[in-house]
């Protein structure tokens, strides 16, 4: 007799996962829940049904609501809808502008091609960059300040440099925003810096869009990377802003959509609840922005005030979104390993992360933190790391709830290294 | 208490965790990123430690409901296990790492980072009992004798016992699968590991020559002093091994040969007739006690039973501690294939009284 399998509803999952309203979820750049129009938005595309490709009358309904959809986010972004090229998120923008741009270049350009990064790149540009360098691209990482920004200048040099070298720099590509420390990129001054020798430019404005007002026609990119799962859309989608006079491959081939620069089918309902996350990231914006950066700057003080010996990443001034994001507290722990932290603030029902990457479920060693350079840390002491990154729904009670459990939880995770490190 | 089961991916600890759960403990679930490149995947069914294995443990832990979470201990694996190994048999050891890693890793590096975040005790699924005796917890086989691990825990000390949960020690494997099974555990029918964790593919002479490269060195009959052969280092090469010799058995008379001596400074392996292999004494250094220590001195010689390998017979003996804290056990009977820096176990009747690395054998 086949018994039915246990539904994955009634499954345990995890028994002691406390009300949402008990748990301080304090990992916002990692994924923010969904904003309730996002939600409406998707309920009401889902069940209509319909490819946008197809010619008939139920292709042109779901084609409309793709359309819709698609001139919300270029109004938000200040780009023209044609420029809105939908992807399967902020990792698959990314990739298509660096692979794309850069076979665009090399198709025009005799000399060796060269990229420009900054050394603070999320994992979506920085690997899809070396995957090229061991095809022969030459690269060149531009390091921050300490404080976790990437001077115009610095990154001018670099073009200079591959130009001495030989080669001719085809892409650049700096963040809008640091997902670890959440410094604030000079992006258009690059952006300005590149156009003027005529080199491609794109810049990964995942953490960005939301918080930050953005104006693609301004910004003077070829190319902008968004995601909506970090606005209060869904998981699944985002979107590559691809100017219209941008040089880019595609790099999936098929049936032609999204201008022959992404083949696949649009995810209607996906698409329309990120057109309503976008739009009502921007209503919110300006009251929103303020309300975040008091939550930050009273959890950043707070935990200063602990001394417990504790740094923080990146530029921040009080009061200020323009150097760092809003919702953004990196804190800097010299004498701990990362996962203990985090274990301790999880048990406390403190939800955070150090922002880098996992290995095998092990927090890596951050290449945003190595970046800064900082003297403080030397490399044979473990460094815990704590990214807190706020959002639509956190409140004073979550700053409480950090604050206590970090002072509880940094002088065990600071003995638990000890005990790691040590023994005969 | 608060608990971290130690959860390798495997039946036993997956059934471990959940009996601490049941218990009522408050559990965590831990598995221990031991390999240096814990990204692969498995091998075979003979490797651990990979992130299949992570996984199984992961998805019991979801199953079970439990936090769960990757330690790294890589570095300390490395350091006190692997490389603990190179070095005996580079020095013509024959080490059992299994041993190694309880001491160093299980219950020294994973409990003392969990002892400071807060936990009081860590489980695991070894087949072995604790029992309150009148001087404290004393460790004991397992009701499953062919599955008892109590061999490898042999070098836990009391502090250590105090601190250890072993729930799987009065049930047999294959009440375990089943359990495993009735609790819907995917990995119910996973295979068993085997041999050594970080050499999956079971070739210890092959691991061993890249890590400390090929040396020809001689083989010699340790009775003619004549060498027969050559072979690639003699760290290859363990007391009691009859394969690999690749001797030309014409030039010999026909009779089988061992090896019954490996010199590592000389590199040089001696082979001999099985009956140069017998020993029934036994110099133990490195001694560990699972409670009271054997009293002072050569007067007080006890009865114990010995077990020198880890699905080795116990042998009645009597034991004694040297002046120099060395235990001397001699054995009711001769044993072949004792290698130096293999452990030996002492039992009174199931209970561990303590273990010590081989030095020196002899036969009287």
């Amino acid at each position: 007799m086949i018994r039915p399998r246990e539904s994955a509803h009634t499954a345990p999952y995890d028994r002691r996962v406390p009300p949402a309203s008990q748990r301080a979820y304090l990992d916002h750049a990692a994924t923010t829940p969904l904003v309730p129009a996002a939600l409406e938005a998707f309920h009401a595309a889902a069940g209509v049904g319909g490819n946008a490709s197809a010619l008939h009358a139920s292709g042109r309904r779901a084609r409309a609501i793709v359309e819709d959809a698609r001139e919300q986010i270029a109004a938000v972004l200040d780009a023209h809808p044609t420029e809105v090229v939908f992807t399967s998120g902020g990792t698959e923008a990314d990739n298509l502008a660096i692979a794309g741009m850069y076979a665009a270049r090399t198709a025009r350009d005799p000399r060796p091609p060269g990229i420009v990064i900054s050394a603070i790149e999320h994992h979506a540009v920085l690997e899809p960059v070396e995957a090229l360098q061991r095809r022969g691209a030459q690269v060149c990482l531009v390091a921050p300040s300490r404080s976790g920004v990437v001077g115009a200048d610095a990154v001018a040099a670099a073009i200079d440099d591959l130009e001495e070298q030989g080669a001719a720099a085809g892409v650049i590509s700096l963040m809008w925003a640091n997902n670890e420390i959440g410094t604030i990129q000079p992006v258009v001054e690059v952006a300005s810096v590149a156009r003027e020798r005529g080199i491609a430019v794109h810049s990964d404005a995942v953490q960005a869009v939301g918080p930050c007002d953005i104006s693609f026609r301004e910004s003077g990119l070829d190319a902008l990377s968004v995601s909506a799962h970090k606005l209060g859309g869904p998981m699944g989608v985002g979107a590559l802003l691809v100017a219209r006079d941008a040089g880019l491959e595609p790099i999936m081939h098929g049936g032609g959509h999204e201008r022959g620069l992404r083949s696949g089918t649009v995810p209607v309902a996906l698409v329309a609840a990120f057109g309503a996350a976008v739009e009502a990231a921007h209503t919110r914006r300006a009251a929103e922005s303020a309300r975040l950066v008091g939550l930050r700057d009273r959890l950043i003080e707070g935990a200063l005030g602990l001394d417990l010996d504790i740094l923080v990443g990146g530029a921040w001034t009080p009061g200020s979104a323009v150097d760092r994001l809003p919702g953004n507290v990196h804190l800097i722990v010299p004498g701990c390993e990362p996962d203990s932290l985090l274990f301790l603030l999880d048990a406390a029902r403190v939800e955070a992360s150090t922002g880098s990457a996992c290995q095998a479920g092990v927090p890596g060693r951050s290449h945003v933190v190595d970046a800064l350079g900082l003297e403080a840390l030397d490399t044979d002491t473990p460094v815990g790391v704590v990214r807190l990154t706020l959002g639509h729904t956190s409140t004073d009670h979550d700053v409480d709830a950090a604050l206590d459990a970090l002072a509880l939880a940094i002088p065990p995770a600071r003995a638990a290294a000890l005990a790691a490190a040590g023994g005969a | 208490m608060r608990v971290v089961a130690a959860m390798s991916g495997g039946v036993d600890s997956a059934v471990a965790a959940a009996r601490m759960l049941d218990a009522g403990h408050d559990v965590v679930g831990v598995h221990l990123a031991l390999s240096q490149n814990a990204s692969r995947l498995r091998e075979s069914a003979r490797g651990c430690c990979t992130i299949e294995d992570a996984g199984d443990a992961r998805r019991v832990a979801d199953r079970l409901g439990i936090p769960f979470y990757v330690w790294d201990l890589a570095e300390r694996f490395a350091r006190d296990v692997v490389a603990d190994f190179e070095a005996e048999y580079a020095a013509g050891r024959t080490p059992n790492p299994c041993l190694r890693c309880n001491e160093k890793i299980k219950f020294a590096a994973l409990l003392d980072k969990a002892l400071a975040l807060g936990f009081d005790a860590v489980a695991t699924g070894h087949y072995a009992q604790i029992v309150e005796g009148p001087s404290g917890r004393e460790l004991h086989r397992a009701v499953d004798l062919a599955k008892d691990q109590s061999y490898v825990l042999g070098v836990l000390t009391a502090d250590q016992l105090e601190r250890a949960f072993f729930p799987l020690g009065d049930t047999t494997k294959p009440q375990i699968r089943a359990e495993a099974a009735a609790r819907g555990f995917s990995i119910a029918k996973k295979p068993d590991s085997h041999d050594i964790c970080f050499i999956p593919d079971g070739d210890t002479r092959g691991f061993l020559t890249r890590r400390l490269g090929a040396a020809t060195g001689e083989l010699v009959d340790v009775t003619t002093g004549a060498v027969v052969g050559s072979h690639e280092g003699s760290y290859g090469f363990t007391v009691g091994q009859r394969r690999g010799l690749g001797l030309d058995r014409s030039s010999l008379d026909g009779e089988p040969r061992y090896v019954v001596d490996v010199d590592a400074a000389t590199n040089r392996v001696f082979i001999g007739t099985a009956d140069l292999l017998g020993v029934d004494t036994i110099v133990g250094d490195h001694v560990r006690w699972c409670g009271p220590a054997l009293s002072n001195g050569p007067s007080d010689v006890v009865s114990a039973g010995a077990q020198i390998r880890a699905h080795g017979e116990e042998i009645p003996a009597t034991a004694y501690l040297g002046d120099g804290g060395e235990v001397h056990v001699s054995l009711a009977e001769r044993v072949r294939g004792v290698a130096p820096g293999q452990s030996v176990v002492l039992y009174e009747g199931t209970r561990v009284i303590g273990s010590a690395t081989i030095a020196r054998t002899g036969s009287g």
